[in-house]
């Protein structure tokens, strides 16, 4: 298809600026360009033709089930995109008198408050704009406290090798060295490598629970015992928090500081869609050095706080404001009975779905999961030749989207799959059978798989190209 | 069935190990690159880096996934196969001669197996 730049001609566009009605501004003329940008000069209905034929070549959630594992890929209710469009949100300054946007700064109290409860936490900030973003802060968070008490021989964050590659990459970027500590057989942390990892360079672990495998570590009082006993702090990765919900909560399990992910847990759009939102929680003890503003509220008016010894901004202004607006409006919705229905209603659909396939594909673990279970097609790979990748892309051909492939990385010819809550009992039928109908197609007709999807506008793009050799800018004809 | 030539020594965690003359030179083996898939992107130390056995010192990224290459010793990097960086297909081309760097003044060797040794390692992985 044709790229923008390739349908552009001089001239033409889709909106006429009116005169200028403020007062010219003479700049420093080595401020100036000397030559306009060259941006495509399209027509609106040639601009929409255009994402609407790219929108055609792709999978979302609006077009079937989308079963990617650690994602939480559900349904972005339509009621929450009407909350965070009303004027009196999306036409505000981030810089007008804090009297004048009271609404504003009730909605991030009023998340601040909500999310604390289900997070067992004691303050948070909205100022990381997603998952990692919000690690990371998570972790300047740890350094200065152990910094606030001279430590600072406190150089290290234990990972777990099951961990998503966010964590000892935030870690790295925070300034720490990483240690990863192995699984034991059940899925869970080694509790002797953790003993023996630890230590007075130990600044803190990070750790998710239910873990990437979708297992719930049922050592976790044990785990941030033994991190605490050494003198460092527990970190919760907040991406698998769609499990446990008004079920349990990270700071009873030992945690002192968290990162959530509203773009998964709260059901605002994410994969392409985002922005994101990566709010990260604390106990008190770190609520001085987090960042700066946050919000706070005296005798019914919120105004803006800056915390003690902040660690300063890590992002503009307050965040992906908006994304908060349909977080609230998804927690205010579910309310203290949705919330944990709806974890409830997630870990019963993965375990209903991986039960169907269960016999046919194996499972990396033989327990109940939680909300996402990880098969392992290892054994198919060696006696058929199908792998993985095949079995994912042809799923397309059923109107899925593949599972998480080759991950996590401690399972080989891994697929991890998270239903969401949001599925269906029909869908996960539907689901469960284009499974079994791939498993027969590898049996009789491997060959084919390697060529899957045989019915979308896209075959197999080559990955392998596009990463070594990636084209990241237009070339224009000189 | 992964190519294991004999006169090779190994570690666990997939690299092969060549020492002439007191230098080590340190690659991938066939089944960690058959493994990874096809690699895109090889991060490799400078020379005069140091490195130490059991620890990280390049890390490799392939359709699937970064992963960690870890030195079975440690040592002074002499050597650092800057093809790679240009061409990571190599690797997945002909794993033992697109070795990644070699090592001198070694001073300590993780356990290191033989071909034998290593072809069981495999075997327990593809079990």
């Amino acid at each position: 298809m044709k790229l923008l730049f390739e349908r552009s001609r001089s001239g033409r566009g889709s909106t006429l600026l009116p005169a200028c009605d403020v007062p010219a501004v003479d700049f420093d003329q080595s401020l100036l360009r000397t030559a306009p940008p060259r941006l495509p000069e399209i027509s609106e209905i040639d601009l929409g033709r255009h994402y609407t034929e790219l929108a055609k070549q792709t999978h979302g959630v609006n077009d079937g089930f989308y079963p990617l594992g650690s994602c939480t890929m559900k349904y972005n209710p339509r009621v929450n995109e009407e909350a965070a469009a009303l004027p009196g949100f999306t036409q505000v300054h981030p810089l007008q008198p804090q009297e004048t946007v009271q609404g504003a700064l009730e909605v991030l109290h009023r998340a601040e408050t909500l999310l604390c409860e289900i997070t067992g936490m004691d303050a948070m900030s909205f100022q990381p704009a997603a998952g990692a973003h919000g690690e990371y802060t998570g972790l300047l968070l740890i350094r200065k406290y152990h910094q606030s008490k001279g430590d600072t021989a406190r150089t290290k964050i234990i990972v777990p090798d099951s961990a998503h590659g966010t964590n000892p990459a935030s870690a790295t970027m925070a300034g720490f060295k990483v240690v990863s500590v192995p699984s034991n057989e059940a899925g869970g942390v080694d509790l002797d490598a953790l003993r023996k990892a630890v230590g007075p360079d130990t600044a803190g672990l990070m750790l998710t629970n239910p873990n990437t495998v979708g297992l719930f570590d049922t050592n976790i009082l044990e785990i941030t015992q033994i991190v605490h006993d050494a003198g460092g702090l527990c970190y919760y990765d907040g991406a698998n928090l769609n499990a446990v919900m008004g079920h349990v909560r990270p700071g009873d399990m030992g945690f002192d500081c968290v990162h959530l992910n509203l773009h998964k847990t709260f059901s605002t759009p994410h994969g392409g869609g985002g922005p994101g939102s990566g709010p990260v929680g604390c106990k008190a003890m770190l609520e001085p050095f987090l960042p700066a503003p946050r919000v706070k509220a005296v005798d019914g008016m919120y105004s803006f706080d800056t915390p003690q010894r902040t660690m300063g901004q890590v992002r503009g202004f307050y965040g992906n404001f908006l994304v908060v607006v349909k977080a609230l409006a998804y927690l205010i919705t579910l309310g203290k009975e949705g919330i944990p229905e709806a974890s409830a209603g997630a870990v019963l659909n993965a375990n209903y779905l991986m039960k169907k396939l269960m016999g046919h594909y194996d499972m990396a673990y033989h327990t109940l999961c939680m909300h996402e279970f990880v098969m392992t097609l290892q054994g198919l790979a060696r006696d058929s030749g199908v792998t993985a990748m095949d079995v994912a892309k042809r799923l397309l051909d059923f109107g899925i989207h593949p599972p998480t492939m080759y991950f996590p990385l401690i399972v080989h010819e891994a697929l991890m799959v998270e239903p969401t809550e949001t599925e269906s009992p029909e869908t996960l039928d539907q689901a469960a059978q284009a499974f079994l109908d791939i498993l027969a197609e590898a049996k009789a007709d491997p060959e084919s798989l390697h060529h899957a999807p045989h019915h979308c506008p896209i075959g197999r793009p080559d990955e392998v190209t596009a990463a070594r050799d990636p084209i990241l800018r237009y070339g224009f004809a000189e | 069935m992964s190519n294991i030539p004999a006169e090779l020594k190994y570690s666990k965690s997939h690299e092969w190990i060549k020492e002439e003359n007191g230098v080590f030179t340190i690659g991938l083996t066939d089944y960690a690159q058959s493994a990874l898939g096809d690699i895109v992107f090889i991060n490799l130390p400078e020379e005069a880096d140091n490195v130490k056995a059991g620890e990280s010192f390049s890390d490799v990224e392939s359709v699937k996934a970064v992963s960690d290459v870890f030195s079975p010793v440690t040592g002074a990097v002499t050597a650092v196969n800057e093809d790679l960086l240009d061409n990571p297909a190599l690797v997945n081309e002909s794993p033992y001669e697109a070795w990644l760097i070699q090592v001198s003044d070694v001073s300590d060797t993780e356990e290191l197996l033989d071909a034998e040794g290593y072809a069981a390692v495999v075997a327990a992985e593809e079990a």
